[in-house]
C-alpha cells in the first residue's frame, strides 16, 4: 500500500468530521479536536506493522465510505426479529445514528444516546471517554473520536444490580457508510450490569463499521459483555474495546464475529488495582474469503488477578483467521493466575489460521497457562457418533457445531445465545 | 441363554487386521447366536479391543483376511453408521467426551436415526424426555446427565452407564461391550450388569470383552473365549472364567502352542 492511496482514504475519511456540530462540553471538544490531529498524522497500517502482518486491509483504502447523512427510515416493525425480549433497555444506531423512536429504557439506569448524555452526566463520562481507549497510536480509535458524538452510554450507580441485560443495536442498512459506534459504560462500585453489543446489517452490502468502547468497571463491580458481530459478508468492521478494572471487579466477555468481509477486533483488558478477574471468550466463525483478527492484550497491572481466556476459530473456505493473544504480566503482579487457551478447527485443505499466545511476565509468583491447537475434527469423536448411526457428515456437522456452541453456550442471554445457535447450525450444516 | 431355535447373528471366520501395517488380528472365528452371552478374555494387548473396533468399523483398522456376516450381510463393506443401524453396538472402553452438544440432544439424535431406519417413528424432544427418563432409571441415573454435555466431566462409572444406556435406547440385536467394567467401583459395576442382564433377551446377543473375571460374577456367560497374540486359542464355558481368574492365562497358551506344534507336525 502506498501512502498516498493511504492519505487519500484519511482524506476522504475525515472530510465530513467539522461538519460535527460543538458539544457544549469544552473537554469533549478538545478531545474531539487532538484525535482529529492525531488521524491526520498517523497512517492507515499495512502488513508491514508487526500488529497487522496477517491482516491486509488495503481494500478497505480502496473504496470511497463516507458518513450517513440521512439514514433510513426504519419502522419497529423492520427490526422485530432482532429484538431481545430479555433486554431491560435498547439503544438502536442506524448507520452509526441514534434512532430514538426504536429505543427504550425500563432499566432503571442511565442507558442513553452520549449526544444528549454527555452534558448532564458530564462529570461522570469525563474520567473514562477517551480515556480508556487511547488514540495516540490507533488510527481507528482516533477517526471514531474524532467523529464522537452518537452512542451509547450506560451508567450503573453503586450498588446497583441491573439483572435485564442492555441491548445495544448498530444496524448497517447502506453501502459505502461508514459508521463510528461508539459505547461508554462506567459501572460504579459493587453494580452489575449486562450489555450485548449486537453489529447487524439489513442487506448485503460494503460499509466500515468503526467501532469503539469502553467499559469501566470500579471496585467490586461486575460486568456481563456479549459482542455480536454479524455484518454483512461485503462489509469492514474494525473494533477497539477497551476494558478497565478495578479492585475486585469482575469482566465477563463472550465475542462472537461471523461476519464481515475483513474484521479486526482489538480487545484490551486491565488489570488497573488488585484481585480483579476477567473471563473473555470468542468464537470466530468464517467462510468463503473472510477474514477474522482478534488481537486481545490482558493487562496484569496489579497482583493477585485471575484472567481466563478461551478463543476458538472455526475456519470454512477459503477463510483467514487471526488471533493474537497477549498476557502481559507487569512487576509487583504477583500471584496472578492467567491462563489462555487457542483452539481452532479447519474445515477445508485452503482455510487458514495463524494463532500466536504472547506472554510477556516480569513477576515471578505467577500462574500463567497457554496452549494453542489448530486442526480437523477428531477422528475418534467422529468414529463414536457413526458407531451411534449417525452419518459421517451428520457428525462432522455436530461436532463442529458443538466446537462452537461451547463458546455459544456461555452467552447469558437466552434469545440471542438460542438465535446464534441457530446460525451456528446452519452454518457447520454442509 | 443357549437356545436350539436360535439364529446365527454375527459369524466371523479367519478375520485378519491390521493397523498401520501391523497386523493385530490373525485369523479369528467367531459364531454368537442370538440368546447368548459370550465373553471375550485375554491379556493385554492380545487384539481384544481391536476385535471389537473392527467389528464396529472403526476406520483406523484395515482389514486384510477374512469376513464378518451379521444377519446375512457382509458387514465389512458397510459404513459404521450402517452397521450401527443394522444392530451393531459397541460399547466404548474410553467413550468419548463432546463438550457443547447435550446427552440428551446426542441420544435423540442416535435414537431417531436408528428409529428411522426401522420405518418407526421419530420421538420430538418431549416424549424422548419422557422415553428416556424411563431408560435412566434402569441404570439409576440422574436425570442431570441429560443436560450435560456428552461424557464431559462424568465419572468413569458414570460414563459407562451412559453406554448401557445408549444401547438400551438403541436395542441393538449384537452389543459389544469393550471392557465396560474397567474402572469401575463395586457398586457401579453392580448396577452396570444388572442393567445388561435386562437389556439381554432371546433375541440378542451380548459379547463382553474384558481383562477380568469380576465381571462375569454378575452377568454369566455362555461361552468364554480365550484370545491371545490375535486369535481366539480357546472356547469353554463359564467355568473357564474360573479357571483363569485362578491360573492366568499363560496354561492356555502354552497348552495352544503345543497343540498348535503337533497339528503342524
Amino acid at each position: 500500500m502506498n501512502t498516498a492511496t493511504s492519505n487519500g482514504t484519511l482524506e476522504s475519511l475525515l472530510r465530513g468530521q467539522p461538519a460535527l456540530p460543538a458539544s457544549p462540553l469544552a473537554w469533549l471538544n478538545r478531545l474531539r479536536a487532538e484525535a482529529v490531529d492525531r488521524a491526520g498524522a498517523l497512517t492507515v497500517p499495512s502488513t508491514r506493522d508487526e500488529d497487522w502482518r496477517f491482516t491486509d486491509i488495503s481494500p478497505l483504502t480502496k473504496m470511497p465510505f463516507h458518513p450517513v447523512s440521512s439514514p433510513s427510515p426504519l419502522d419497529a416493525g423492520e427490526i422485530a426479529g432482532l429484538a431481545l425480549p430479555e433486554a431491560g433497555a435498547r439503544l438502536v444506531f442506524v448507520d452509526g445514528v441514534y434512532a430514538p423512536h426504536l429505543s427504550y429504557n425500563e432499566a432503571g439506569i442511565v442507558v442513553e444516546n452520549l449526544a444528549a448524555g454527555s452534558s448532564r452526566h458530564g462529570t461522570a463520562i469525563e474520567p473514562h471517554l477517551g480515556r480508556h481507549a487511547g488514540f495516540g497510536d490507533n488510527i481507528f480509535a482516533a477517526l471514531n473520536t474524532a467523529f464522537l458524538r452518537d452512542g451509547a452510554l450506560i451508567v450503573v450507580p453503586c450498588s446497583v444490580s441491573v439483572a435485564a441485560p442492555v441491548h445495544l443495536l448498530f444496524i448497517a442498512t447502506q453501502p459505502e457508510a461508514v459508521s463510528y459506534p461508539r459505547c461508554l459504560v462506567v459501572a460504579e462500585s459493587g453494580s452489575t450490569v449486562t450489555v450485548v453489543e449486537d453489529f447487524v446489517a439489513l442487506q448485503d452490502a460494503a460499509y466500515f463499521t468503526n467501532a469503539v468502547s469502553e467499559i469501566a468497571l470500579a471496585d467490586s463491580a461486575s460486568v456481563r459483555h456479549v459482542r455480536v458481530q454479524r455484518d454483512s459478508s461485503a462489509a469492514f468492521h474494525i473494533a477497539n474495546c477497551a476494558v478497565s478494572l478495578a479492585c475486585a471487579s469482575r469482566y465477563q466477555a463472550v465475542s462472537i464475529a461471523l461476519g464481515a468481509r475483513i474484521s479486526r477486533h482489538n480487545l484490551n483488558v486491565l488489570q488497573a488495582s488488585k484481585g480483579a478477574e476477567c473471563v473473555i471468550d470468542g468464537l470466530a466463525l468464517i467462510t468463503g474469503h473472510q477474514l477474522a483478527d482478534t488481537h486481545s492484550l490482558v493487562d496484569h497491572a496489579q497482583p493477585h488477578g485471575v484472567s481466563r481466556q478461551s478463543h476458538k476459530c472455526i475456519v470454512d473456505g477459503a477463510a483467514h483467521a487471526v488471533f493474537n493473544g497477549k498476557i502481559m504480566v507487569r512487576p509487583g503482579a504477583q500471584r496472578t493466575d492467567s491462563s489462555q487457551s487457542s483452539r481452532n478447527l479447519l474445515l477445508t485443505g485452503k482455510a487458514r489460521i495463524d494463532t500466536k499466545p504472547q506472554l510477556e511476565i516480569f513477576a515471578d509468583d505467577v500462574k500463567c497457562a497457554h496452549g494453542a491447537t489448530v486442526g480437523q475434527l477428531d477422528d475418534e469423536e467422529v468414529f463414536y457418533l457413526r458407531s451411534r448411526g449417525l452419518s459421517d457428515a451428520a457428525a462432522r456437522n455436530l461436532l463442529t457445531y458443538a466446537f462452537g456452541a461451547e463458546i455459544i453456550d456461555r452467552i447469558p442471554v437466552a434469545t440471542l445465545r438460542q438465535r446464534l445457535e441457530q446460525i451456528v447450525l446452519a452454518q457447520t450444516h454442509r | 441363554m443357549i437356545d436350539q431355535d436360535s439364529k446365527v447373528l454375527l459369524e466371523v471366520r479367519g478375520l485378519r487386521a491390521t493397523v498401520n501395517g501391523i497386523e493385530i488380528l490373525k485369523g479369528i472365528d467367531l459364531a454368537v447366536s442370538s440368546g447368548e452371552i459370550h465373553a471375550i478374555m485375554g491379556p493385554n494387548g492380545s487384539g481384544k479391543s481391536t476385535f471389537a473396533k473392527v467389528l464396529a468399523g472403526h476406520p483406523a483398522y484395515q482389514v486384510t483376511d477374512g469376513t464378518v456376516f451379521f444377519e446375512g450381510r457382509n458387514l465389512l463393506e458397510l459404513a459404521p453408521e450402517a452397521r450401527a443401524r443394522l444392530g451393531v453396538f459397541l460399547g466404548f472402553q474410553y467413550p468419548i467426551e463432546i463438550p457443547g452438544v447435550a446427552n440428551s440432544q446426542f441420544l435423540r439424535l442416535a435414537y431417531n436415526t436408528v428409529q428411522t431406519e426401522r420405518g418407526k417413528d421419530e420421538l420430538d424432544p418431549l416424549e424422548f424426555d419422557d422415553f428416556v427418563r424411563e431408560k435412566m432409571k434402569l441404570l439409576e441415573m440422574n436425570p442431570d446427565f441429560l443436560d450435560r454435555s456428552v461424557n464431559e466431566g462424568f465419572s468413569g462409572g458414570e460414563k459407562k452407564r451412559n453406554e448401557i444406556l445408549q444401547m438400551a435406547l438403541l436395542e441393538p440385536k449384537i452389543g459389544i461391550l469393550d471392557e465396560t467394567d474397567s474402572g469401575l467401583d463395586i457398586d457401579a459395576l453392580r448396577i452396570v450388569a444388572s442393567g445388561v442382564n435386562r437389556l439381554a433377551s432371546k433375541d440378542n446377543a451380548i459379547v463382553l470383552i474384558t481383562h477380568y473375571q469380576r465381571l462375569l460374577n454378575y452377568i454369566t456367560p455362555d461361552y468364554v473365549h480365550v484370545m491371545d497374540a490375535g486369535r481366539i486359542i480357546r472356547t469353554g464355558g463359564k467355568e473357564l472364567a474360573l479357571e483363569l481368574e485362578t491360573r492366568g492365562y499363560d496354561w492356555v497358551s502354552a497348552e495352544y502352542k503345543q497343540t498348535a506344534t503337533r497339528a503342524t507336525a
